[in-house]
């Protein structure tokens, strides 16, 4: 006795239709072509029908009208039996395509490992703030832990004891400092330019337009040279610094290292940190130049100063003392992006995005910590009466 | 059995290992013997490469002791442990060599840190470690300019730049061609042959496992610990746990009745 309850009749189209086969048995009867570019049929239905008749009992299939089929296929029939086993109904597979049965056996043989799978987005608000404060304080530790490590890595070298090749010291000082210029020579007369022309239209109402050379001038040395310097190289260098050592660890190169007994911190933070260091205040000190140099351009070509006026005037503006509190800064800009692009170097994770990522926390880290670090210094300056 | 009389090189006991509160084994004893051909065994993912870790010194046991020669090796200084792990030598997976070198300058660098040789001395060792692995010729190449195996095989020059007591392989043959890892195997076995040296080899190939093989333990990820260990090839006729002869055999395991 059959029964045929929906009209289900392009018969290429991916179907079935519910039949009875006795009081017991639900006949699944399946059309078309399966393909997934078609979509998979739900199961819905199939189980409304169990649930509402308690006197089915077993489920079979036929496939007379099924022209071809694929995963789409394979995906419904698991669903289904799964179902079926749910609701104590038996699921007869003889009906099926011999392949289909086969690879439905092949997919149930090994049962879900108990424990492994893990629940996705079930977390609660308040176990990511926990997860998250507690990654903050780890992470503190880390780098606390990191820059102790640094430090006496930097007192062997000062005894003579820290083991790095002197080569590796020569590119990175090369990569460090030659190779910047021409980014810095274009970011700080452009700097340079800005000052002074802020600065020009507000001077000039009061006819002071000379006062651009000591704002520029003082600008550049105390603040600007050494900031800009720093951010350019937190971004150019800081993130090569954390990509190299990330990639390091990804290729178990760092492992090579510490297993030879050779400390990574000696051997790659340090040489990069002595390289920073030494050349970030050669390269601020040639930023405050190109700088001022912008402001000039804009000093004699916009308010008709003379090039010796401009100098002169710039040359009384500016102390030794201003000079010296930039160049002091900026070596100190100079060890935090060192330490900020080697330690998210070193903490790299082992696959392709975890270098990428280090890479950027290293820029965002680096440039917060300069600007923190700035701050705090041009208090202590302040206080110290500089 | 062969080997017994001679002394224990390495010994493990109780060594549990884990990422924080997961534990990936536990409870792991076993001696290797100087000269002993150790091969470490089991499915993927089941802690070989850990355990390798673990030796070598990279990552602290959660419990447990590793001893070489009856010293404690993680209790030990910190400089103590450096200066034992100068007496290892490594092969990692990816061969690990330092990319931004070339490979005379991978297999000098070892020597240039540990020995007092001249520069030019340096030069005549590296070449002699590199004609050892067949690479005689490629000292000025970078590591990503050679092959695969060849990457391997300068690896494992480095890996007895300062001709060490132990030898570690972390997968040999992984990613070689059937040849290529013959190959590795041989010189292997000449390596032991000629330097005396205690092997310790992780890896699932099976050919390799009983071509060079004497020693082995064979890990279990679902009880998570050791199921057996000693010879491969006796293993093989005497073990009865299905998991230990399926995998030497590499037969599909035998159906569980349900």
């Amino acid at each position: 006795m059959f029964m045929d309850p929906t009209g289900r009749t392009n018969a290429s189209e991916a179907g079935f239709h519910l039949a009875r086969n006795g009081a017991g048995t639900l006949l699944v009867r399946l059309a078309g072509s399966w393909t997934i570019a078609e979509g998979i049929p739900s199961t819905a239905e199939i189980a409304r029908e169990i649930e509402s008749d308690p006197r089915i009992r077993r489920v079979i299939f036929d496939t007379e009208n099924l022209q071809s089929w694929d995963s789409s296929l394979l995906t419904f029939l698991v669903k289904l039996l799964e179902l079926c086993r749910g609701a104590d109904v038996e699921a007869v597979r003889d009906g099926l395509p011999a392949g289909a049965r086969r690879l439905i056996t092949l997919a149930t043989a090994v049962p879900e490992e108990k424990g492994a799978r893990r629940a996705a987005g079930t977390e609660t608000f308040l176990s990511r703030i926990g997860a998250g404060t507690i990654g903050i304080l780890s992470g503190g530790t880390e780098t606390l832990s990191f820059i102790g490590e640094s430090f006496l890595a930097f007192l062997r070298l000062l005894r003579g004891k820290a083991r790095f090749r002197r080569c590796d010291l020569t590119l990175l000082i090369q990569d460090c400092g030659a190779q910047a210029l021409p980014i810095v020579s274009l970011i700080s007369v452009l700097v340079g330019l800005i000052l002074a022309f802020v600065g020009a239209i507000q001077l000039r109402l009061f006819g002071a337009q000379i006062y651009v050379a000591d704002l520029v001038g003082i600008g550049m040395a105390r603040e600007m040279g050494a900031m800009m310097t720093a951010i350019i190289m937190a971004g150019r260098t800081g993130a090569a610094f954390a990509a190299q050592l990330g990639t390091m660890q990804v290729n178990e190169e760092i492992d090579a290292l510490r297993t030879l007994g050779i400390s990574p911190i000696d051997f790659l933070v340090l040489p990069r940190m002595i390289a920073l260091v030494l050349m970030l205040p050669l390269l601020c000190l040639y930023a405050n130049l190109m700088g001022i140099l912008g402001g000039a351009m804009v000093g004699v070509g916009m308010l008709d100063l003379s090039v010796v006026q401009y100098f002169n005037e710039t040359r009384d503006a500016i102390r030794l003392t201003d000079f010296m509190a930039g160049l002091f800064k900026s070596g100190v800009f100079g060890i935090l992006i060192a330490l900020s692009g080697c330690l998210r170097g070193m903490q790299c994770g082992r696959s392709s995005s975890a270098v990428g990522l280090a890479a950027t926390s290293a820029v965002v880290t680096g440039i917060v910590a300069i600007v923190v670090a700035d701050a705090v210094l041009t208090v202590i300056y302040d206080l110290l009466g500089i | 059995m062969s080997g017994l009389d001679r002394e224990v090189h390495i010994e493990v006991q109780d060594l549990t290992m884990a990422y924080g509160s997961f534990v990936i084994q536990r409870d792991l004893n076993f001696k290797v013997r100087r000269g002993d051909v150790f091969i470490i065994m089991g499915g993927s993912g089941c802690g070989k490469s850990t355990l390798l870790r673990h030796m070598v010194g990279l990552k602290e046991p959660a419990r447990g002791k590793v001893y070489y020669e009856g010293v404690d090796f993680w209790s030990v200084e910190v400089k103590e442990r450096e200066a034992m792990m100068r007496r290892f030598g490594i092969l990692y997976q990816s061969g690990a060599l330092w990319s931004s070198m070339t490979l005379a300058e991978n297999i000098a660098l070892p020597l240039e840190e540990y020995t007092d040789l001249s520069p030019s001395e340096v030069r005549e060792v590296v070449s002699l470690k590199l004609s050892l692995v067949g690479l005689a010729g490629f000292e000025e190449f970078y590591p990503s300019e050679i092959s695969g195996g060849m990457r391997k095989r300068a690896g494992l020059a480095r890996a007895m730049a300062l001709d060490p007591d132990i030898l570690f392989f972390d997968e040999p043959s992984a990613g070689l061609d059937p040849i290529s890892a013959r190959r590795l195997d041989d010189l292997i076995l000449e390596l032991r042959e000629s330097l005396g040296s205690t092997i310790v080899v992780v890896t699932h190939e099976l050919a390799s496992i009983f071509a060079i093989g004497t020693n082995s333990v064979f890990l279990d990820s679902e009880t998570k610990t050791m199921i057996a260990g000693g010879d491969p090839r006796e293993l093989l006729e005497t073990s009865h746990d299905p998991k230990v002869r399926s995998f030497l055999t590499r037969d599909a395991p035998e159906e569980r009745s349900d």
